[in-house]
């Protein structure tokens, strides 16, 4: 059912068009688009100058207009002479095995959540929808004195771990699984499955596109998490993009153009990772607000 | 895993409930527990451990020491920590209605189907994709006094020597029209999907009544998005307070400067425990923070007479 929402739109809006073809209802809409058009282009339009002015000479750095040249010194210059790969290479490593473990143990959870019968089920989904007004600023310290008890800090499992657990990819996946038909599961109960199998067999292919999602919304937010990796990580081994690219703020103060090169090479892979799976992202969002 | 974890407890379910109801204990624990034991030891145990690591002197090394009120005392003459409290407030007073507004002003254009309206949903988006610290980055970057390309925009109908990020009395609104520019995308999607669960036939039953726009906004769309208004609403002040923005854009920006201006009060709990290594001082202010926002969200809540998050 949930799964219409991509399509649901067009249908109906194609269903309105017929029941409203009057020509004044048409301009609003091209009026209307126009100034979508202006607004989408002026939020768009520093992110745009952000890219271009990566390949700008430094001469040129702050200009507005079309660069004389393109060139990729800035470029270069980032990936060979400050160990910038390497920070994208924490980023991405660390990125990626929280995305790909955090939905693997919140997909479990939320199918236990929504389709098994057991005592306190009611309390531990409410536990889990209380943590979603926790945010990590105001746990930081307390998170910080558990992590190095733990003996996490300096570490790759200090910046993995601590990342892994989110209830809001439980409380998603919750919600889209009480909309997957019980026929379904009964169906495989009946067949032998345990719970394992139907969670491996039935569940998790029809969770796809809410995983595709997560795995955006997830690979973002890490990707992009900037205090923990900062509180987390002394090492300059473990550095991640957005803590090297504000050290190199502070270091290159009087050569921007570096910076702006390598601010432009941290967002690069977020705006890729999201343009490719915006479809998904859009769908699971609008449902947030609601259910 | 094993397969013997799946075995459903049918024994013992025929006398439980209603006949045929099954009880999964074991398994529904099985499936729980990686994540539970973590939302407990990194989400539950911070935010009680935040409550009460106050009372304790915790220095940058793990020594611990019992300090009773001394950190609570402490903050009632700390000037700075009320200031940046107040600078949190404005900037969640000014923050939370221009994101709300921008955003549903942004879903009601773009609801409707028109050429390119996938694209520019996308693009009202794409800010929140990219970090707080290359926003943050970019747009020091293009407010740079004088130099800086909105600074020569600005010179150029007239309106030099504007200080954006520099002079005191400006920077926090800065920041504020930064953060708006970054959330309202995010939001607008939010308050898109409550715009498409509101049915029809109410705009039609609307229109045959002879509501206009304004009117058919006022009557329908408004009660129908209670809900959402609500998410939005508890998001965008959670983010005002706590969130990313106050910290990660601070940071980056203005380092809490000029003069102490836009110094939230995360930053500052950051940099007493970071940068001082006064842990357990950051934490009774992180502690005092906790109580407030809890006030702030019951305020909301009995504000939108308890729009829900289980409609």
């Amino acid at each position: 059912m949930r799964e219409n929402r991509t399509t649901g739109p067009e249908s109906t809006d194609a269903v309105r068009q017929r029941r409203n073809p009057g020509p004044a209802r048409e301009n609003r809409v091209t009026g209307r688009a126009v100034a979508a058009y202006v607004i989408a282009f002026a939020t768009v339009a520093p992110l745009l100058w952000l890219l271009l002015a990566a390949f700008r000479p430094e001469s040129e750095l702050y200009s507005a207009g079309w660069p004389s040249e393109l060139t990729l010194d800035n470029v270069v210059y980032v990936l060979t002479e400050v160990p910038f790969l390497r920070y994208l290479a924490n980023s991405a490593f660390i990125s990626v095995t929280v995305t790909a473990i955090a939905l693997f143990l919140h997909s479990m959870a939320a199918y236990a959540l929504a389709r098994m019968a057991f005592r306190g089920r009611g309390f531990a989904f409410a536990s889990v929808v209380a943590t979603l007004l926790i945010s990590l600023p105001v746990i930081l310290v307390p998170l910080f004195i558990v992590v190095r008890g733990l003996g996490m800090v300096d570490s790759y499992a200090g910046l993995i771990v601590p990342g892994l657990f989110n209830a809001f990819g439980i409380f998603l996946l919750r919600q889209f699984y009480l909309g997957v038909p019980r026929e379904l599961e009964e169906a495989a109960h009946l067949d032998g499955c345990g719970h394992w199998r139907i969670y491996w067999h039935v569940i998790l292919p029809l969770s796809r596109p809410m995983l595709a999602a997560l795995a955006v919304l997830f690979f973002l937010a890490n990707w992009n998490s900037f205090l923990w990796p900062l509180a987390v990580a002394q090492d300059e081994s473990l550095r991640v993009v957005q803590v090297g690219i504000a050290s190199l703020q502070g270091q290159y103060a009087s050569k921007q153009h570096y910076v702006i090169a390598a601010a432009m090479l941290a967002a690069l892979p977020t705006v890729l990772v999201f343009l490719v799976g915006q479809r998904w992202l859009v769908a699971s969002l609008k449902t947030t607000g609601l259910k | 895993m094993s397969a013997t974890l799946t075995e459903p407890t049918a024994t013992r379910s025929p006398a439980r409930r209603t006949g045929r109801r099954r009880d999964d204990s074991a398994a529904a624990f099985a499936f729980l527990a990686p994540d539970g034991v973590g939302l407990l030891l990194f989400v539950a145990v911070p935010t009680a451990l935040a409550l009460v690591v106050g009372l304790f002197d915790v220095d940058g090394f793990g020594n611990v020491s019992w300090a009773g009120l001394d950190n609570f005392r402490l903050m009632a003459g700390d000037g700075l920590l009320w200031r940046s409290f107040g600078i949190t407030a404005t900037y969640a007073v000014l923050f939370v209605p221009l994101t709300f507004f921008a955003a549903l002003g942004l879903a009601l254009l773009v609801k409707d189907r028109f050429p390119g309206v996938g694209a520019v949903r996308a693009a009202l988006f794409l800010p929140n994709a990219c970090s707080l610290v290359v926003i943050g980055l970019m747009w020091q970057f293009m407010l740079t006094d004088k130099t800086g390309v909105v600074s020569r925009m600005f010179a150029a109908v007239g309106l030099d020597g504007i200080s954006w990020l520099g002079d005191p009395g400006l920077a926090l609104f800065t920041l504020v029209l930064i953060s708006v520019w970054f959330l309202m995308g995010y939001q607008m999607l939010i308050f898109l999907g409550g715009l498409q669960d509101i049915p029809r036939e109410y705009y039609d039953a609307a229109t045959v009544d002879g509501a206009g726009a304004w009117q058919r906004f006022r009557h329908v769309t408004w009660p129908m998005l209670r809900p959402t208004s609500f998410f939005v609403l508890v998001t965008a002040t959670i983010n005002a307070v706590t969130g990313l923005q106050a910290f990660d854009l601070v940071f980056v920006t203005t380092s809490g400067g000029p003069a102490n201006s836009t110094s939230t009060i995360v930053f500052y709990a950051y940099q007493q425990a970071f940068q001082f290594g006064r842990f357990g001082y950051a934490a009774a202010i992180c502690a005092l923070l906790v109580l407030v926002l809890g006030a702030v969200t019951a305020g909301l809540f009995a504000l939108t007479r308890g729009g829900r998050f289980d409609a």
